[in-house]
């Protein structure tokens, strides 16, 4: 019996009327967890009813203790009939599990009914004591750690980061289970609730197993997901990133460092380019190429498809040896681990990394996007075919109708298995051992099933692979041969193999190696990376109809449109990116939706002009019919639109890369500006001359030929995309390239549209305008909604589509919108120094892990090219200026043991404020909640709600602000339904109401675990079905991120300086918004 | 194409001002949007009419379903479905209960009632104010009486306690409840030049003076009745204007407190004689309910009409209820009355 859990229910307030004739409710609770249930007196007549029960005493298994939640049902008694529900509150008592979490959840919880919405709240009090008993971790994990942020978090180091988990498990849908389909909205509701509650704890808890044996400690990264499949059942799946985390701040150790060594280490980085490729970035294969060119490249494996072509991984020419070594060890690092003799070995034969940003080395060289698509036919329960081979054989055909039953694990299992097998085949053929930036996903329609996966093939340092003892002279050799800010970009596959036509030229930034032209990544941009100008939003987006049909037909149907789906995105966005003057594409994401008779394509990246790539060509367009005069006319008036639309967009982003190259001083290649094209087939030989030939120069056109009015309407949408109003960024990444001085004010939003299509005669034109339409005017009004936060970013803006029926089209954004300061944004041209040394500031704990070798190291010099911003930045890293100095001292460290001194100053200073306003109404102030309270400093007679402010971000770090704790991770499914859809204000209304109260549920468990922020925030679901006929609607929705606790960094100044606060305060009072 | 569904919803819930004094103000959403285009903030922001009119609804959505945490404040603020910062949350709560001159005028001593909420179709025509809007007006009068009405303690602390709102308007509102309470007739023609600034100055010393609060602090409704004792001894203040001494030694003391803090002392001093009577005489009614809810016809009437010179603003209702006040509340000095106190 390893485990008590102590549950006390405080009181309730805002309770609705149960009782129409005393408009009072006799409120009583019930505490279930797992079998027992306790119930608390009922108090009679109150709306606010206060039954500060006993202690409720679970004594329970670890295993159940990660498995259920803890169900708080709130009841109204009513002594002749039966007790009627009010709501109810799950809480996932996980957070409590691992020791340096919370320790306490302690909060008001809003009581949440599926038909009813919130009504009203609870105060429960949930504490658990945990008998330690090591021998008991067989089936459960309780200790590991989970994080959603898809980096490392950012108070702790990767010691090792070990790589790939997943799992998956299956039931029964009770909504379909239901004996006859007779049921109660309610029941079924709460029955599914209930059940994805325990399926994620049983994953979670599955996951960890799978980490413990591999020595691990966490998983980063950690993304689930449910498929509803409708009659075939449920399926919860988890993908993450096994590692083993140190935490990073201990006080002592660092205070007295905090002054002197601290700020060494942070300056030695600047001038340390070694190793840091933080994140890489993919080379998209289709570059430079004419039209028909362009359909060589194309490789069209159905149903998947790569698009990075194939390629042997044979040593390069001058970083040949080493990338060899590289990649050896690093295999062999991933083979020891896959080859490992565990129970579990099989799972870890891939390669593959859920993270996106890294911490600085980890990351070598990016090969590109690889990606694999599968069209799987959902089987009918009681269809009993392939049973027999269930056992451990797994199938790798590509498309496989066989028909499992569902109830297996297994199957689905065996499905995903193939994808990543393929997945790491295109790696391979890129030259790449491992897959970063990696991601899973379905679209089900009906018994179709869309498996998708894709990530970017890339080489990675093998020191974090495995236990510290690689660490040597391999490492030291790779960092001096590998620039800053460039390394990534190398191409990690033998030019003379390439696996696809592609222009390599040398590296503008080191000119030793080779780089594509253009790059495609799912990752974030490295923080190292030199980037010139700013980035932007790209989007692909494209409608294909099809036929409505059955099982095999369709299914088929579906897997012969996908490669022209995927071709035609990946056309649109190089053009996009083209005419955006841009080399190179981050966080690149396609989702491809299925639908009763359609598919839909939607492609989001972040472009960005790399320095390290050559500048892009224009786009050029050739007509087919010369001999036509007004024709001609019409296409060089095109041309002319075209060529305006590029040097307005390099105005815009800020893209003047720098002209000269051939000054820099050392600089081995001189490089002729010749204008030649690079054509180069595999026999060709790769000698010295031939390199020299290669150039980056404006001839490489890419020409867009147009013999239709099909391309014709190509053309033409990329010319309607209208670029966001003056002041407004837009990325889908974490942080927008070329910004970095991000004030504190944040907004997080959910915007969700449905259209419908007028259903006479679609056609795939009429398709596609109606959707870029739809995307547009969202994002028209988002801009136009966020418009008082000018100068403002959006950023990790995440676009989801679903076809909930045959003419809707549903599209849902989740974005945060940050503010920066625009003054500071002109002067400093971001430089590679400088956006360093603004990340030291923010998460030096990151560098602080290699402390040796960044202070013992003599300073080599900076291989950039010399572009007068660069040499200032250089001139500029002997006498950082003072300001800039003071915000990169590192606090971390000792914010543990100052915490209570700034509770104490917060307090002073709530008091106040709260003296020189005179308030009427008295409020206690709420212990766990109380932490947001200091901020909320004015309009008198408000200045005291109890509510603490919980700040929600998709993205990983608040800025300026410093995480100081991570509290667990929060993953919530709710479902609302109701049947009286036109009082509820019609479908806005309603979803509307549901989604705030989504916001509501996830910011009170936050704030009961004592946080006050919720960071890589991700809503996953957003499931909307509507029967207007019957005025009824129903939704289901699934959010997910990382519990944090944050301190503000003028707070912490406050705290280091012993100055009195008053100097300090403007400057952390300024941006106090809350989100 | 239509748009089926249409949502943005923020982890902070975005107020727009603008649109919320529309929605206030009780225009429709396609008036609303009209009136935003005419604003001219297409032209300044680059958007379209259908992104504002998809704002537009946004924002209406919003508030619609703040509306019933409006009407009970402090559960605006410790509810957990918005996130709303402070100083927003006083803005929401002090414009939803902003009332419109023009329309307070017209309620202001009427009972609160169905019967008055059947005429607000009048109201709105008379008046230019939406019938949207007249009804939430009228809805928060109501809702403030309902509240308040047999509570202890001062009434505009109650207000403001119960309802966050700011001093100006919660002592506003103490006004229109005791108005309402006492139902005074203010609609007359005869009264239409005074302002509810004027009453509510009067509402404020009442309240102060007359009560049943300015003597004993522990009652039931003790700000919004009047003390009938107190009224019933104002009979005795007729020895005021009978005997001459007592006329002679008054108006010295009034003079004296007064002197230089008025505008028209000189008229008030010359008057001194007509004027003590006729106040006299209003006081020494309203020992009837029908006079007391004539009060300010009749100090209008006969108090202006016996002075010869009608009541303007610079010589409003206010200044004489001091002038004539004043020697009971500010000097030791009191002939008949036990009323000392007040």
């Amino acid at each position: 019996m390893p485990g008590k859990l102590k549950v006390k229910i405080v009181a309730g307030r805002h309770l609705p009327v149960m009782d129409r004739a005393s408009d009072l409710t006799d409120a009583f609770v019930e505490v279930k967890f797992g079998n027992t249930t306790f119930k608390t007196d009922v108090y009679l007549k109150s709306l606010n009813p206060q039954w500060n029960s006993e202690w409720f005493k679970f004594e329970v298994d670890d295993e159940d203790l990660q498995d259920e939640p803890l169900q708080i049902t709130v009841l109204d008694h009513d002594t002749y009939s039966a007790n009627d529900a009010i709501g109810k509150v799950y809480i996932d008592i996980d957070p409590l599990l691992y020791s340096e979490a919370a320790t306490v959840i302690s909060g008001w919880f809003p009581i949440y009914d599926t038909i009813h919405g919130i009504r009203g709240e609870i105060n429960v009090v949930v504490k658990v004591d945990l008998f330690n008993d090591l021998n008991r971790f067989r089936q459960s994990s309780c200790g590991v750690k989970f994080f959603c942020t898809t980096s490392i978090p950012k108070c702790y180091r990767a010691v090792i980061i070990h790589g790939f988990v997943e799992e998956l498990v299956v039931n029964e849908d009770p909504e379909y289970q239901w004996i006859d389909r007779i049921r109660t909205p309610r029941a079924s509701n709460e029955a599914r609730q209930r059940l994805i509650s325990l399926m994620s704890g049983e994953l979670q808890r599955k996951i960890g197993l799978k980490v413990l044996e591999m020595r691990g400690n966490a998983v980063v990264g950690y993304l689930q997901c449910f498929d509803l499949e409708g009659e075939s059942g449920l399926v919860v799946r988890a993908i993450g990133t096994a590692c083993t985390l140190d935490k990073l701040s201990s006080p002592a150790a660092f205070l007295p460092a905090c002054n002197s060594p601290s700020k060494e280490m942070k300056e030695s980085p600047l001038v340390h380019p070694p190793s840091h490729g933080c994140r890489s970035t993919h080379n998209s294969p289709i570059h430079t190429a004419t039209g028909s060119r362009l359909t060589q490249n194309f490789s069209v494996s159905v149903p998947t498809l790569i698009y990075t072509g194939m390629g042997s991984g044979s040593a390069g020419k001058e970083g040949g040896p080493f990338k060899a070594l590289l990649r050896q060890q690093t295999q062999s690092a991933l083979e020891q681990r896959g080859g490992s003799p565990h129970r579990f070995c099989r799972r870890r034969e891939f390669p593959f990394f859920t993270l996106t940003a890294f911490p600085p080395g980890f990351l070598v060289h990016v090969g590109g996007v690889v990606s694999a698509r599968s069209v799987k036919l959902l089987d009918r329960i009681h269809n009993p075919a392939f049973v027999g081979i269930m056992g451990n054989t797994r199938s790798y055909k590509l498309l496989d109708w066989n028909s499992f039953n569902s109830d297996e694990p297994e199957t689905r299992d065996a499905w995903w298995a193939e994808i990543r097998q393929e997945i790491k085949s295109h790696a391979k053929a890129l030259g790449c051992h491992a897959v970063v930036g990696y991601s899973e996903s379905t679209s089900i329609c009906e018994e179709v099933c869309i498996l998708s996966a894709s990530g970017t093939a890339a080489v990675l340092n093998p020191r974090f692979l495995q236990d510290g003892t690689v660490e040597g002279c391999l490492e030291q050799r790779l960092e001096e041969n590998l620039p800053a800010g460039c390394g990534f970009c190398h191409i990690p596959y033998d030019e003379l193999n390439m696996p696809f036509p592609a222009h390599l030229t040398y590296c503008n930034n080191c000119r030793k190696q080779k780089v594509p032209d253009v790059l495609f990544t799912t990752i974030d941009l490295p923080v190292d990376a030199t980037v010139i100008g700013k980035g932007c939003l790209i989007q692909a987006r494209l409608c294909r109809l099809k036929k409505k049909a059955q099982a095999e037909a369709n299914a088929t149907a579906i897997s012969n449109l996908l490669p022209f789906m995927e071709y035609e995105v990946h056309t649109q966005l190089m053009n996009k990116l083209k005419l955006k003057a841009m080399n190179a594409l981050f966080g690149l994401r396609i989702q491809i939706t299925v639908g009763e008779n359609m598919l839909m394509g939607l492609a989001s990246a972040t472009g960005v002009y790399l320095a390290a790539l050559p500048t892009p060509g224009g786009i050029q367009i050739a007509g087919k019919t010369p001999n036509d005069g007004s024709y001609e006319q019409h296409i060089s008036h095109m041309q002319k639109k075209i060529n305006d639309t590029i040097a307005k967009n390099k105005e815009l982003y800020e893209i003047n890369p720098p002209e000269i190259s051939e000054e820099i001083i050392g600089s081995p290649i001189p490089e002729p500006r010749q204008r030649s094209r690079l054509l180069r087939s595999q026999s060709e030989s790769s000698d010295e001359v031939t390199e020299l030939d290669l150039s980056h120069g404006k001839k490489d056109a890419f020409v867009l030929e147009i013999d239709d009015t099909d391309a014709m309407e190509d053309v033409h949408s990329l010319l309607t995309d209208v670029p966001p109003p003056s002041g407004f960024y837009s990325c889908n990444t974490e942080i927008m390239p070329g910004i970095n001085n991000w004030t504190s004010e944040i907004q997080m939003f959910t915007s969700v549209r449905v259209i419908r299509l007028s259903s006479l005669n679609l056609t795939n034109q009429a398709l596609n305008k109606n959707f870029n339409d739809l995307c547009e005017n969202l994002l028209k009004s988002l801009y136009f909604k966020l418009r008082s936060m000018i100068p403002c970013c959006l950023c990790h803006v995440n676009f989801t589509v679903s076809l909930p029926e045959d003419e809707l089209i549903q599209v849902t954004v989740t974005a945060v919108a940050i503010t920066f300061d625009k003054n500071q944004a002109l002067q400093t041209t971001k430089t590679h120094a400088e956006k360093l040394l603004q990340r030291a500031s923010t998460d030096n704990e990151e560098l602080l892990q290699f402390p040796l070798e960044l202070c013992s190291d003599s300073l080599p010099s900076h291989p950039f090219p010399p572009a007068k911003e660069h040499l200032e930045s250089a001139s500029s890293n002997s006498g950082i200026p003072a300001a800039q100095r003071a915000t990169s001292v590192d606090y971390s460290s000792f914010a543990d043991r100052c915490s209570s001194w700034i509770e104490l100053i917060k307090l002073k200073a709530q008091t106040i404020r709260r003296g020189s306003i005179k308030t009427t109404v008295t409020v206690e102030k709420a212990s766990p909640m109380g932490e947001g309270n200091f901020r909320n400093r004015s309009a008198p007679p408000c200045a005291n709600s109890t509510v603490g402010v919980v700040k929600m971000t998709p993205l990983s770090f608040i800025p300026g602000a410093k995480i100081t704790k991570y509290l667990g991770i929060i993953n919530m499914f709710f479902i609302r339904e109701t049947t009286s859809l036109r009082e509820e204000g019609g479908v806005s209304g309603f979803l509307h109401a549901f989604i705030a109260e989504v916001f509501a549920m996830v910011r009170a468990h936050v704030a009961a675990l004592g946080g006050n922020a919720v960071v890589s925030y991700i809503m996953k679901q957003c499931v909307f079905m509507e029967n207007p006929n019957k005025n009824q609607a129903q939704c289901l929705i699934n959010v997910s991120g990382d519990a944090v606790v944050f301190v503000r960094e003028s707070e912490l100044e406050v705290v280091s300086t012993p100055q009195p606060a008053a100097s300090c305060q403007p400057s952390c009072t300024g941006g106090e918004v809350t989100t | 194409m239509t748009s089926e569904l249409d949502i943005f919803v923020g982890n902070t819930t975005l107020i727009d001002e603008d649109v919320y004094r529309l929605w206030l103000d009780g225009y429709s959403v396609s008036d609303a949007v009209a009136l935003r285009v005419r604003s001219g903030i297409l032209e300044q922001t680059g958007a379209t009419a259908a992104v504002l009119q998809s704002d537009t609804m946004d924002h209406y959505r919003t508030f619609h379903m703040l509306e019933r945490l409006l009407h009970a404040p402090p559960k605006l603020l410790h509810q957990l479905i918005f996130q709303i910062p402070p100083s927003r949350q006083a803005l929401l709560i002090e414009r939803y209960y902003a009332f419109d001159e023009a329309f307070v005028r017209e309620v202001l001593g009427k009972k609160l009632s169905k019967g008055t909420k059947k005429d607000l179709d009048d109201i709105s025509t008379k008046t230019g104010i939406t019938l949207k809007s007249c009804r939430r007006q009228f809805d928060n009068f109501k809702r403030v009486f309902k509240v308040v009405e047999e509570m202890r303690g001062s009434l505009v602390d109650n207000i403001q306690q119960h309802f966050l709102l700011s001093d100006r308007l919660a002592r506003d509102y103490a006004a229109i409840v005791f108005f309402a309470n006492n139902r005074f007739e203010t609609g007359k023609k005869k009264l239409q030049y005074l302002s509810f600034g004027d009453f509510a100055f009067c509402a404020e010393l009442m309240i102060q003076n007359w009560t049943l609060g300015a003597v004993d602090s522990q009652v039931d409704d003790m700000d919004m009745d009047l003390d009938k004792e107190f009224l019933q001894d104002l009979k005795e203040l007729k020895v005021l204007v009978a005997d001459k001494d007592l006329l002679d030694l008054h108006k010295s003391l009034v003079c004296t407190a007064l002197r230089g803090k008025l505008g028209v002392f000189s008229e008030m001093e010359a008057n001194f004689k007509n004027l003590s009577r006729g106040l006299v005489n209003v006081a020494a009614k309203l020992t009837h309910n029908k006079d007391v809810r004539d009060l300010f016809v009749d100090l209008v009437e006969k108090v202006s009409c016996s002075v010869g010179c009608p009541l303007t603003p610079s010589w409003p209702v206010p200044g004489l209820y001091q002038c004539w006040m004043l020697p009971w509340t500010h000097s030791s000095w009191n002939p008949a009355a036990p009323t000392t106190g007040h």
